[in-house]
């Protein structure tokens, strides 16, 4: 057996020049990157490349994808080599760590999923995806004017502040609650799709840095390239006047999302059972 | 307030990084799911502890798709 497998990362319409696009790139462990193509009216392609089977082979992966860095390394590669493709054609990009056993064995699935995948690619040509994370920060909505707390027992003082603290807290969450119905309204306007993921908590939200406060939306939108400015102009604006909340976007994405009609994705965040 | 999300297409770098989480957010659970020979099926990623459930599925005759079948992680509830 070969000590090589192949790692695919998206599907694309084997356009010309992309060969020579994909040439230069690197994968997954620092491998080149190269185009595995079928033979349909409909030409597609399948970009892959080898990744040492070592540390590929089930055992192994179930390893280290508890190994943060290693999921890190290997999402970043997985990611740019779409990317960068991204750039040149429509992707359809596979969900992370889909590998085979040779090239013939991946060839075997894209011509099996031909008509399913130039469907999609057809309807994520020209398209982009588009992240909104809402974020609220209660600490930074400026409290309301503390009064003396001289005149109140002790006990009555303790409670107002926690009333004020509380009423500080609706207020914000009813603001972010305005911003959502203001993104959601852009999204109905501009674009074509929408998914809901989970929201984003722990170290990791921790991690990405900028992100204080309380993501309470994280979804994405499937764009027309042609509509984003629109898009995102009215997403900026979906926090104005509302304190204490926050409007992130990020992007652009290859479809990643979107890749699959919903429901047969195998669990969007949506979609998954309780 | 507003943070000026998306940067100026100029600033479009390939290698621009971005955060973990929310390549994690797509690489995790958006995608096509293609049965590879070697499959990462993703049963219950759980990103809040980082504690990645992830389950590797082979193949087989006797379990010839993963996706159908529900998550034998489910109830894997320990926190």
């Amino acid at each position: 057996m070969s000590d090589l497998l192949t790692y695919a990362y998206a599907v694309v319409r084997a356009a010309g020049g992309l060969q020579e696009a994909a040439a230069p790139l690197r994968g997954v462990a620092d491998a080149p990157v190269g185009l595995v193509t079928d033979t349909g009216v409909v030409q597609l392609g399948l970009v892959v490349s080898h990744v040492p089977a070592q540390d590929f082979r089930e055992d192994a992966l179930k390893r280290h994808l508890e190994d943060l860095e290693w999921l890190e390394a290997v999402a970043r590669a997985h990611h740019g080599v779409i990317e960068a493709l991204a750039e040149r054609t429509t992707v359809l990009p596979l969900r992370l760590a889909t590998v085979y056993l040779d090239d013939q064995r991946a060839r075997e699935v894209l011509s099996a999923g031909r008509t399913v995948f130039a469907e999609r690619l057809a309807r994520l040509s020209e398209h982009v995806e588009w992240g909104v994370k809402i974020y609220v920060e209660p600490s930074e909505v400026p409290a309301a004017p503390a009064v003396p707390a001289a005149d109140l027992t002790p006990g009555r003082a303790y409670l107002r502040n926690r009333r004020q603290q509380q009423s500080v807290r609706d207020t914000v969450y009813q603001a972010a609650q305005k911003a959502a119905e203001r993104v959601e309204t852009a999204g109905r306007k501009h674009a074509a799709d929408r998914v809901r993921h989970r929201v984003q908590q722990g170290f990791l939200a921790e991690a990405a840095g900028s992100a204080a406060g309380e993501n309470v939306v994280n979804d994405a939108y499937l764009v027309p390239l042609n509509r984003c400015d629109d898009f995102l102009a009215d997403v900026t604006r979906a926090a104005d006047g509302l304190d204490g909340v926050r409007v992130e976007a990020t992007g652009p994405w290859a479809p990643y999302s979107f890749a699959m009609p919903p429901g047969e994705s195998g669990g969007t965040a949506e979609g998954a059972p309780p | 307030m507003i943070t000026p999300g998306p940067p100026p297409e100029a600033e479009r770098l390939p290698q621009r990084q971005v955060a973990l989480i929310d390549l994690l957010d797509r690489l995790l659970t958006g995608g096509v799911v293609l049965t590879g020979d070697v499959v990462l099926s993703i049963a219950d990623i759980d990103l809040v502890r980082v504690s990645l459930r992830a389950l590797i599925v082979s193949i087989s005759e006797q379990n010839p798709s993963p996706w159908t079948s529900t998550s034998p992680l489910r109830g894997d509830h320990d926190s």
